[in-house]
């Protein structure tokens, strides 16, 4: 079988200094991954490294085996809401529309297919009823509904999502993890950068953990263990204490 | 045609084509990309003189939008490589635009290219501008070239709305669906270049900073859709160049000073007015608000 995501001595560095050395993983099909370290670990950097947003100093990333593509059209983006400018004079049926735009084409306008698609897909987010609201008027976790929302658009088999549970409301959270069980019931593959240890055991069923190098990937019950935190995390002990917890709960 | 319709239609023409395109600079928080741009097309313009020892308004477009991407595209170098995006911008804009002055006061300065002319502009003069083009009766020069950027700039805008659109939003996610984020932000700084250079004669470089960026940020306080924001850019910067004319005639002032200046008046009365975001709609709803829980 095809692995979605296969990276291999992926190493980036901003101008002297390595964010990402030689990080290698594989990601099985149709399962949810969280990827999990602490800031500066090089979790967004890699999800960009991976999609060909920054160039890599060495290395090789291969989608299905094959060099990444964009007009493939198999890979779905969610960057951190805060990576945008939610007063940008546009609806959020629009920012979903987005989603189509890889399918669209040059030169042409998303068809009426189009808008139907985006218009299910808010519905799947639970946002039917605010279509045409102006996206600056809608809650941070609405916002990171609508993003979720414009990757269901672009109908991918592998979708990376930065921190979609930042800054949401439980309900949201609640939604958002139906959402992607649901996209791995259809085969999708879904990696996460994730930040909350407490629920990765519920939530994922392979972990990769990163701190500039590959810590540990594989399945959660094996992978997220205290030796690996400790690694991960070094001596940040407000996580580590939290991360004890949670392993031994289980 | 009357000379006063020739400075209506003139400033007009300024007025939409520099609306639509600032409208993508200020959602791209570029505008003072397009300053810097409006000084070192200079450069552009001078070279194009001496290259082709004419002031053919092809050649100065060409120019322009040469070292109208050059600076864009040094600013980026420089940007990309650790250096503050604002301080780029200072620094290759003065050089660049020194460059041009230089050269003005060493080759040209016996001819129509004087560094006062191009920040300054003058309108007024540009009806007497004439050339004739194959059939057609002489017209303005300063009408031709506006009317040639204005067609260039909707058709590419109708041409890649979805693309300027993404790429003002979320470039990671457009770059991650395959669109030329670089290219789409280039193809706009080439656009802000030849519309610097055919609102030069009319306005100068300096004031057509005011048309670029006034009636888009006025614009923007007034919608939340991207197509009316543009449209909405558009009739402000007619009605800035219709009023700012009038203006000028009845106290007997600069043209194009009177023009930016009432791109100035009318983002202030949208600051105070509008009905969604401006100052005044979004203190009175909290006093009303405190006055029913008051209740």
């Amino acid at each position: 079988m095809l692995n979605p995501v296969d990276v291999k001595n992926l190493t980036v560095a901003y101008q002297k200094k390595a964010v990402l050395k030689n990080v290698t993983f594989t990601v099985p099909e149709g399962k949810l991954i969280g990827i999990i370290g602490p800031n500066g670990a090089g979790k967004s950097t890699l999800i960009k490294a991976v999609l060909g947003l920054i160039p890599k100093a060495s290395g090789e990333v291969k989608i299905y085996n094959k060099k990444y593509r964009a007009k493939d059209r198999i890979v779905g983006y969610v960057p951190q809401r805060g990576s945008v400018d939610w007063d940008f004079p546009t609806s959020a049926l629009d920012v979903v529309l987005m989603g189509r735009y890889g399918h669209v084409g040059w030169f042409k306008r998303p068809s009426k297919q189009d808008n139907q698609i985006a218009r299910e897909c808010l519905e799947k987010v639970g946002m039917e009823g605010y279509a045409d609201r102006q996206i600056s008027q809608l809650s941070g976790g609405q916002q990171q509904r609508v993003f979720l929302a414009r990757a269901l658009a672009q109908d991918a088999k592998v979708y990376f999502m930065d921190e979609p549970f930042v800054g949401v409301d439980a309900a949201t959270e609640r939604a958002i993890i139906d959402l992607l069980n649901e996209l791995k019931s259809q085969g999708k593959t879904v990696l996460v950068v994730h930040h909350d240890l407490q629920t990765v055991k519920d939530y994922f069923d392979d972990c990769l953990l990163l701190n500039v190098e590959t810590i540990a990937s594989g399945p959660t019950e094996q992978v997220f263990t205290m030796e690996n935190l400790h690694q991960t995390y070094g001596g940040k002990l407000a996580f580590l204490e939290q991360g004890k917890m949670m392993v031994e709960q289980k | 045609m009357s000379y006063e319709a020739w400075i209506l239609i003139i400033g007009s023409m300024a007025g939409i084509t520099c609306g639509v395109v600032g409208c993508f600079l200020i959602l791209r928080k570029l505008s003072m990309l397009a300053d810097a741009i409006s000084h070192t097309v200079l450069l552009g313009i001078v070279l194009a003189f001496l290259i082709s020892q004419s002031m053919n308004g092809l050649y100065m477009l060409i120019g322009a939008a040469a070292v109208g991407l050059l600076t864009a595209v040094f600013v980026q170098l420089l940007h990309s490589s650790g250096i503050q995006e604002d301080a780029s911008i200072g620094v290759v804009f003065t050089f660049l635009f020194a460059i041009g002055v230089i050269l003005i006061t060493i080759f040209a300065d016996n001819v129509h290219l004087d560094v006062d002319h191009a920040l300054m502009g003058e309108i007024a003069f540009v009806p007497f501008d004439l050339v004739q083009i194959g059939f057609l009766p002489p017209l303005p020069k300063a009408f031709l070239m506006l009317a040639s950027v204005l067609i260039i700039n909707l058709v590419i805008i109708v041409l890649f709305y979805k693309e300027f659109k993404i790429t003002s939003f979320d470039p990671q996610m457009a770059a991650a669906i395959g669109i030329p984020v670089l290219l789409i932000h280039y193809l706009l700084m080439g656009m802000v270049s030849i519309t610097t250079v055919a609102s030069f004669d009319s306005v100068g470089a300096i004031l057509v900073v005011a048309m670029l960026i006034a009636p888009g940020a006025s614009a923007y306080l007034l919608t939340n859709k991207l197509s009316v924001m543009l449209l909405l850019s558009a009739v402000f910067g007619v009605i800035a160049a219709v009023v700012g004319y009038y203006a000028a005639s009845y106290i007997d002032a600069s043209i194009s000073g009177c023009m930016a200046m009432m791109n100035g008046i009318i983002f202030l009365l949208v600051f105070l007015f509008s009905p969604s975001k401006g100052i005044l709609s979004k203190r009175l709803p909290q006093k009303k608000l405190h006055e029913q829980i008051g209740k």
